[in-house]
């Protein structure tokens, strides 16, 4: 039986189809303003025989076609469990949310904890800051001054604010850098903050697209002081969890 | 509505566009979420004709009340008590707002950042759209919370009409002192502002009906304790909303006969959803009326809502008066002894409450408790902490939710509640 899973972010639609042998395939594709037809193109090009929708737009599917829905929380705890199986604690940045999800030996959820309502210091944040940089969101992370040049700080972590604060900070003549890296430290402590609400376990698995940002990886690393496991794309554990409900 | 209303509402100096702006949006909003529910008790059609009477025919009953003498009291906390309003004839009717309305106007004389309860009375007075208000004749006030407490100078700019009493932050011996003096002077200005006064019959008699509507509701609450259960939360909710302002022996009749065919429900093992569907607490911030927000998005994702520690719920109701007195200066230290057992969070160090509230999870067999508080509700977001820790020693699921009346975060609040009801049906 081939089982689907679809995670429907605000940014992105991610796909994941299960396939009897074991293999699994991938897809992704930008929300855009009609994330339903997005969805139904990209089940129409692989069709699964069962389907489980997840992500902020997962009662979109339930409504068209009555398609089981489940929280992004459970989904990616799920999935991070399959990749990681001693995995105790996910950090998912993702478009629109940042989330911390506490696991039991298990798997079963423990506590979780969610950004509030605004966009800070999540994925989101992280395109707008890129922009406001002149950087491409792939490279945002490459490009950060090393820790020991320099001190700026970023305190707004409204992103309205902290980009005002950007191009004070460019007018100022301060390098880019330096303002790359001081963004990837107010989110890092944005995570952990928000990660002091639950109990942190390892292993640590950092999920979302966000987890592609290398230097927001180490980051983490050193606040925590323990390893972080990032799977090899970690913006599809979501949807991955969902395809195994 | 039956008839039409609008001569009753210039009359009051409504605005009447943005009244009817009003009423339209409150109407799609109850059919949306009230109308829809399934396995609705048969005796919840008198609850919706009060809610599509609630600025109509309510109304003119307060304005015939007045027309024979009675004055019409407006309360916004469950401190002030209804009693002693009774007691001179007149009318208690809970004032609080539970809509976003008027938020632009009601920031002229408060703070952005100002709980969306207080925000929405202020807002309805300075939008007039609000026909309790005009038809009151005494606003009650009381010093509970700092937001509500400075709001009342606003308030009273606005309306003249606001009188305090100051609620003690305590509960010791001065405190009771303290609260006794304030039930003495309430007593005295409402004999003054209605020229009545009060006698050991009246007050006996106003006494009673008050705790029978409070037995009722209480009568309503461990009903709700049965699995399945027998009537929705939002449904619950919405009663507890009217008691503030349904005339109290009315509704007492029609709440007992509600309760009559839940008996039988109970007893046909007949409920609202499935036995077995997770059981949800709500505990924090009063929800005034119309907001029902977070039950709403509880129910639709396939839990009941079991009740509510709240003050539109089971603060309310908890506790009854005793009638036997021999004097009003005893009724009256009676009266102030039964108000100050209230375990509001404006009170320190308040730790009733959490008895309370386990004891009250256990009754309900609730499986979850959420802990909602408005935003910038500082008094129960402080205590939602204390809550989580009591909760967690007896392994009792728990979830902070902050929010207030706007939409705009229904997306992540579905996305909370959601996934903790998947952690207690994975438990
Ligand atoms: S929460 Fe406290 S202040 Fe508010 S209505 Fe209840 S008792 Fe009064
Ligand atoms: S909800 Fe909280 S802040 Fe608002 S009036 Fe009541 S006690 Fe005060």
């Amino acid at each position: 039986m081939k089982r689907g899973g679809i995670d429907i972010g605000s940014r992105f639609v991610k796909y994941v189809v299960l396939n009897d042998g074991g293999t699994a395939s991938f897809y992704k594709s930008e929300t855009g303003h009609n994330p339903l037809s997005v969805c139904k193109r990209l089940i129409s090009s692989d069709k699964p025989d069962k389907l489980t929708a997840t992500g902020y737009g997962r009662h979109l599917m339930e409504v068209w076609d009555d398609i089981q829905a489940i929280t992004e929380i459970k989904a990616v705890a799920r999935g991070a469990k399959e990749v990681f199986p001693r995995c105790r604690t996910v950090i998912d940045i993702g478009g629109q949310d940042t989330k911390v999800v506490s696991l039991r030996a298990d798997g079963r959820v423990l506590a979780f904890e969610m950004n509030d309502r605004c966009a800070a210091g999540t994925g989101r944040f992280m395109e707008i800051m890129a922009k406001a940089l002149g950087y491409a969101i792939s490279d945002f992370g490459q490009v950060c001054a090393p820790d020991n040049d320099g001190n700026i700080t970023i305190n707004s972590m409204c992103t309205v604010f902290a980009e005002s604060e950007v191009v004070s900070l460019i007018n100022k003549g301060v390098g880019r850098e330096q303002i790359s890296r001081s963004l990837h430290l107010s989110i890092a402590q944005k995570v952990i903050a928000l990660s002091k609400r639950v109990e942190v376990n390892e292993d640590i698995v950092f999920a979302g697209g966000c987890a592609k940002n290398r230097r927001l990886i180490s980051m983490l690393e050193d606040s925590f002081q323990k390893t972080i496991f990032v799977s090899e794309s970690p913006d599809m554990l979501a949807a991955l969890g969902a395809a195994l409900y | 509505m039956s008839k039409d209303y609008k001569d009753m509402w210039k009359g009051l100096g409504l605005n009447i566009d943005a009244h009817d702006g009003l009423l339209s949006v409150l109407t799609n909003a109850y059919t949306n979420i009230y109308l829809s529910q399934k396995e609705r008790p048969k005796g919840m059609s008198y609850f919706d004709f009060v809610i599509s009477e609630v600025h109509g025919l309510r109304i003119e009953e307060l304005l015939n009340a007045k027309a024979k003498g009675k004055k019409i009291i407006g309360t916004f906390c469950i401190f002030v008590p209804e009693e002693l309003i009774l007691a001179v004839d007149g009318v208690c009717i809970g004032l609080c707002s539970g809509a976003d309305v008027g938020s632009d106007s009601a920031e002229t004389h408060i703070p952005r950042n100002t709980c969306a309860l207080i925000k929405s009375f202020i807002g309805f007075k300075l939008s007039g759209i609000c026909p309790y208000v005009e038809t009151a004749d005494l606003i009650v006030g009381e010093t509970t919370c700092d937001g509500k407490k400075k709001a009342y100078e606003a308030f009273d700019k606005i309306t003249g009409k606001v009188y305090v009493m100051e609620v003690p932050n305590k509960k010791s011996e001065s405190d009771m002192r303290l609260w006794k003096q304030e039930i003495r002077q309430f007593a005295e200005k409402l004999q003054a502002v209605a020229s009545k006064q009060i006698t050991p019959e009246k007050l006996r008699e106003a006494v009673r009906v008050v705790n029978e509507k409070r037995a009722a509701l209480q009568r309503l609450s461990r009903l709700r304790g049965s699995d399945p259960a027998p009537i929705s939360g939002l449904d619950a909710l919405l009663i507890n909303q009217i008691s503030f302002f349904d005339d109290p022996v009315r509704f007492t009749a029609k709440l007992n006969e509600l309760c009559d065919e839940l008996d039988q429900r109970v007893k046909d093992g007949r409920g609202v959803a499935p036995a077995g569907a997770p059981r949800i607490m709500i505990a924090g911030s009063p929800m005034a009326i119309p907001n029902w927000k977070l039950h709403a998005v509880i129910e639709a994702a396939g839990a009941v809502v079991v009740g509510e520690e709240s003050c539109v719920g089971e603060r309310n109701y908890r506790t009854l008066l005793d009638d036997k007195f021999d004097s009003i200066d005893q009724a009256l230290e009676m009266i102030a002894e039964r108000y100050l057992t209230i375990d509001c969070a404006c009170f320190t160090p308040n730790d009733e409450r959490l008895d309370n509230i386990i004891s009250m999870a256990g009754k309900l067999r609730a499986d979850g408790v959420i802990h909602y508080s408005l935003l910038f509700c500082t008094i129960y977001m402080m205590e939602s902490y204390k809550v989580q820790n009591s909760l967690k020693e007896k392994e009792i699921p728990f979830l902070r939710i902050e929010t207030d009346y706007s939409s705009e975060d229904m997306g992540q609040l579905k996305t909370r509640v959601e996934a903790f009801l998947e952690m207690i049906k994975g438990a």
